[in-house]
């Protein structure tokens, strides 16, 4: 057990990366129905659920208590420049990591017989990107965890490119050049910290004292990385196209976890390592989040497309995070700040949950009838019952109903708010409305009315595979809605040290 | 020695092979070859040797570059045998061409003095001209051959015109004593100095094909045969960066504030114009023609810190480009055939469905050129930003970092034709053993180094220190 534990996090960086390596030896054959396609899907399934298995021992031994890291493992990887191979988690990202070992699985089932040409390079493409994605959430070596930012975007590159929609090359592209092009700064941000502290140790990053002006820089080196990623309004024009283009897997891991990494970007970079740099910025950053849950939101309504209305949702609920995340120096000292950054982080595991579901919802409508148009539904609840009740939970989510997991988040944020600012309040408030106008007024054009066209008529309703995905989502929705305790307890002690570490100038 | 032994037996042996058997010329060389790679290794000195009243340098940077430039000729004949064969060019002249600018190569890279440097630099690219006109029916070839030659003897010139006028004032035409009397009398360096070494600076620029002096870089590059093509992208840069650091560093380390200014315009400009025209490009030699031009930009951004961090760096970065860029080439000609030239970038549609693996093999190269871990590309460049960032020229590494998204750009359309596009040609693509296991090797190489950078960046740390 005790050696168990002490490489569990490289276990599960490990092990998926290794299966989908194996995958990609065997190879397709060409046939998506024959046997050896039929062993990927599976062979494939078995390791994510094994790498799911494994990281609940992550949630097991996690100690609530401990402020600083756990689990972690520590080696010399390049000696001449001090870089280690060093993995940790804590509060902040042990839910992350749950997340993404929960999803991936799911996703893989709803690959299942949607994907035809090539599968085993498909699953492997998941695979190598999940390992990957847990890698990031649990490098504290600089270099380490900006080897894994980087080497996730090929995957993904993959997958939007080789499985996509029509025009998928210029969305992949343009997903991939939007990525790099922040995260090459970052890594000038990184290597300039490194001549200042002789390692890549994030640890030591944020003990280094940096005057104000490099700290700008610094933060908007890390802010040109996360924003892109995240995405908060200007440079968000990358995620409607990819969405739109990718397939439902794809879309599913890009809403439900890369999205979450420019969030937990912020938190475990730019807060702690350049507090000064962060204050400097902050009502900037709040009002690039306000913007993006305000004017995204009127965006969102105006979609004919769902995949694309579900990504701007995606936007104006990221601005959320990020609008928790910076209200700390308006609120000043007191519970309130912390409530501002567990509500951001509660947020981001529930929106990964969330729009994780509603992308699958599309997708099970877009394997059906081939397209995404809302004008080409209506009715659907009328052929569809069992699948018209999961849309209608997973939107009423996604408006934050009280009850879902949808709630809790964004309800800590803004009361975290209402402490800083009246006015952040009022417009972030907008959202409960907003949210529930343009996802209430898809449900109502897609699902209610009469049977809309012939296609409609003739829709099946889910099978079992679709109905045990959907069926695990709303109940991990409802529960984190009903019973958020375990999660906000998980981080509690985490970001106690983060608000100190804000708190104490670095200048 | 040894290598210029061997290569007179393979030379006479060739003769007497007719083109049935020029598999012997193959194996020859090949053992010449490794043979050269064992001697080299058994003698590796660590303490500098000076040989030849002062013309000769052993050193450990020396013996590391040997062996560097040994395996990537020996990696150019594997690649080329195949197609060489298929398009009825299997003649021992390549071989014998390319032992022969191997030992221009070796000469330069432990030449202690300009004249041994510049004996070195004919050798190899005479060599280089004779190889690009090879095919000696092919109007294209003979024509890049021409442009080669012609401005290849005009950057000779402006080298050997430099020599003179840094001859004249240091009164030295060895390194080590040229750096202690430009010491020793400060007035030395002045004007005329500066003068000579700008002349200099052109032509060590030329050989690397920096932008100016890089126009005919993209035209060899394409109208070479691709086995050309692949000999004079990868070993010759390694002796080009032997040949700036020996006269820059070695010789006029003392003048580093002057050199530095020119080197780093020549640099900015490579990244710019290289990362920007390869944008345009259709034909994929020529595209990684001007990718070159542009990773030249990244190798010199190096040696203009001045520092041993930013030699070291130069060399890791240039070892690293090497082997990615042998692989490019290497596939680029597996996938050619009798006939027919794979040099359109169209001709990688559907690789992916194809041959799986040379598409991952490709996208491996394109991705360690491109710069993104864990690819040994990513290494090399964040080696060198290092360098330059610890120098304190912030500005020049964000544009470093803005040029590689630019340049990440054409990386990419590569593996999108790979793997998002349909096939135009369905041909069945065939390689031999050996081919297949060092273009295997060759993607380990690239993969592996990426996982554990470590000893080479201690290694080019070690020779240079």
């Amino acid at each position: 057990m005790n050696l168990f534990a002490q490489h569990l996090l490289s276990l599960l960086i490990w092990l998926p990366i290794l299966g989908g390596l194996m995958l990609i030896v065997i190879g397709d054959d060409g046939n998506a129905r024959s046997a050896r396609a039929g062993m990927m899907r599976f062979s494939a399934l078995l390791v994510t659920v094994l790498t799911f298995v494994f990281s609940t021992a992550l949630f097991a031994g996690f100690d609530n208590v401990e402020p600083g890291m756990q689990f972690i493992e520590r080696q010399s990887w390049i000696g001449a420049i001090n870089a280690y191979y060093y993995l940790g988690v804590d509060g902040i990202s042990t839910p992350l990591i749950l997340l993404t070992t929960f999803i991936t699985p799911l996703v893989v089932i709803a690959g299942w017989d949607s994907i035809k040409p090539r599968p085993a390079q498909y699953f492997a493409a998941f695979l190598i990107l999940e390992g990957l994605m847990i890698g990031v959430f649990s490098a504290l070596d600089g270099l380490l965890f900006y080897v894994f930012w980087e080497a996730m975007l090929v995957p993904m590159f993959l997958i939007i490119g080789v499985w996509g929609g029509e025009r998928r090359v210029y969305a992949t592209i343009k997903f991939f050049l939007y990525t790099f092009l922040g995260s090459v700064l970052m890594l000038v941000a990184f290597i300039y910290l490194f001549g200042k502290t002789g390692g890549f140790d994030l640890l030591g990053f944020m003990n280094v004292p940096l005057s104000l002006p490099a700290q700008k820089l610094i933060f908007l080196a890390f802010l040109a990385a996360f924003a892109v990623k995240v995405p908060m309004w200007p440079v968000h024009t990358w995620l409607p196209d990819a969405h739109v283009e990718a397939p439902t897997g794809g879309s599913v891991i890009l809403a439900a976890i890369m999205l979450k990494m420019g969030g937990y970007g912020f938190v475990r970079l730019s807060l702690p390592i350049v507090p000064d740099g962060s204050e400097y910025f902050a009502n900037f950053v709040i009002a690039l989040s306000l913007i993006a849950v305000v004017y995204i939101g009127f965006v969102a309504l105006m979609q004919k497309d769902m995949k694309k209305l579900i990504a701007y949702s995606s936007i104006a609920h990221m601005g959320f995070v990020t609008l928790g995340f910076f209200l700390f120096w308006s609120i000043g000292s007191g519970t309130g700040a912390a409530l501002g950054i567990s509500g951001g982080m509660v947020q981001m595991v529930s929106h990964g949950l969330i729009s994780g579901a509603m992308f699958l919802c599309v997708g099970v409508l877009y394997d059906r009838v081939h397209s995404r148009q809302i004008a080409d539904y209506g009715g659907v609840a009328n052929t569809m019952p069992t699948f018209a009740a999961f849309m209608v939970l997973f939107s009423m989510a996604n408006a934050g109903l009280p009850g879902t997991s949808g709630f809790v988040g964004e309800f800590m944020v803004i009361i975290a708010s209402f402490k800083a600012n009246f006015w952040f309040a009022f417009l972030a408030a907008t959202t409960l409305i907003l949210g529930a106008a343009y996802t209430l007024w898809m449900v109502k054009r897609v699902l209610y009315g009469e049977v809309a066209n012939d296609n409609v008529a003739k829709l099946q309703d889910l099978n079992i595979r679709e109905f045990t995905v959907l069926a695990v989502l709303a109940i991990s929705v409802l529960l984190l809605g009903l019973w958020p305790a375990p999660l906000v307890e998980m981080m509690n002690m985490s970001i106690e040290t983060l608000l100190a570490q804000i708190a104490q100038s670095k200048l | 020695m040894t290598l210029l032994g061997l290569l007179c037996v393979v030379l006479v042996a060739d003769l007497f092979v007719d083109d049935e058997h020029r598999n012997v010329t193959y194996w020859l060389s090949m053992a010449s070859l490794a043979i050269t790679m064992w001697v080299l290794f058994s003698t590796a000195p660590m303490e500098r040797t000076v040989l030849f009243s002062g013309a000769y340098v052993s050193d450990a940077l020396s013996q590391a570059m040997k062996i560097a430039v040994v395996g990537f000729v020996a990696v150019a004949f594997v690649y080329a045998r195949d197609y060489l064969r298929a398009n009825d060019l299997h003649k021992g002249e390549y071989y014998v061409l390319g032992m022969f600018g191997l030992l221009g190569m070796m000469i330069m890279i432990s030449a202690n003095s300009m004249l041994s440097m510049y004996l070195g630099l004919e050798t190899l690219a005479l060599s280089q001209y004779a190889l690009v006109a090879f095919d000696r029916n092919n109007a294209n070839s003979s024509e890049a051959a021409m442009k080669y030659f012609v401005l290849g003897a005009i950057a000779s010139g402006a080298l050997l015109y430099g020599i003179s006028w840094v001859y004249g004032v240091t009164g030295t035409l060895e390194f080590s004593t040229m750096a202690a009397n430009i010491a020793a009398n400060p007035d030395m360096n002045g004007l005329s100095l500066w003068f000579g070494l700008a002349f200099l600076i052109v032509g060590i620029a030329f050989k690397f094909g920096a932008v100016p002096f890089h126009m005919w870089l993209p035209d060899v590059y394409e109208g070479a045969r691709s086995p050309v093509t692949l000999y004079i992208a990868s070993a010759p840069k390694i002796a080009a960066l032997a040949l700036l650091l020996r006269i820059l560093v070695d010789g006029l380390g003392d003048l580093h504030a002057v050199w530095a200014d020119m080197i780093m315009v020549l640099a900015v400009l490579s990244l710019l114009v290289g990362n920007v025209v390869a944008i345009a490009q259709t034909n994929i030699k020529r595209m990684l023609g001007y990718s070159t031009i542009a990773h030249v930009g990244f190798i010199l951004l190096a040696v203009f810190c001045g520092t041993v961090k930013g030699n070291a760096a130069a060399l890791f970065y240039t070892l690293t480009y090497i082997v990615a860029t042998a692989g490019a080439f290497g596939i680029v000609i597996l996938l050619s055939r009798r006939g027919y030239e794979a040099e359109r970038l169209s001709d990688f549609k559907g690789l992916n469905a194809r041959s799986p693996w040379l598409a991952l093999m490709m996208m491996f190269m394109m991705l360690s050129l491109a710069g993104i871990p864990p690819l040994v590309g990513f290494f090399g460049k964040l080696n060198v930003i290092d360098a330059v960032l610890s120098s304190g020229y912030t500005g020049l590494a964000v544009l470093m970092v803005l040029a590689s998204v630019v340049g990440a750009y054409y990386y990419l359309r590569v593996i999108w034709y790979m793997y998002f596009d349909a096939a135009e040609d369905q041909a069945v693509l065939q390689a031999s053993a050996d081919t297949r296991v060092v273009l295997g090797l060759n993607a380990m190489a690239v993969l592996g180094l990426g996982l554990v950078p470590g000893w080479l960046w201690a290694l080019c740390t070690r020779v240079l220190g």
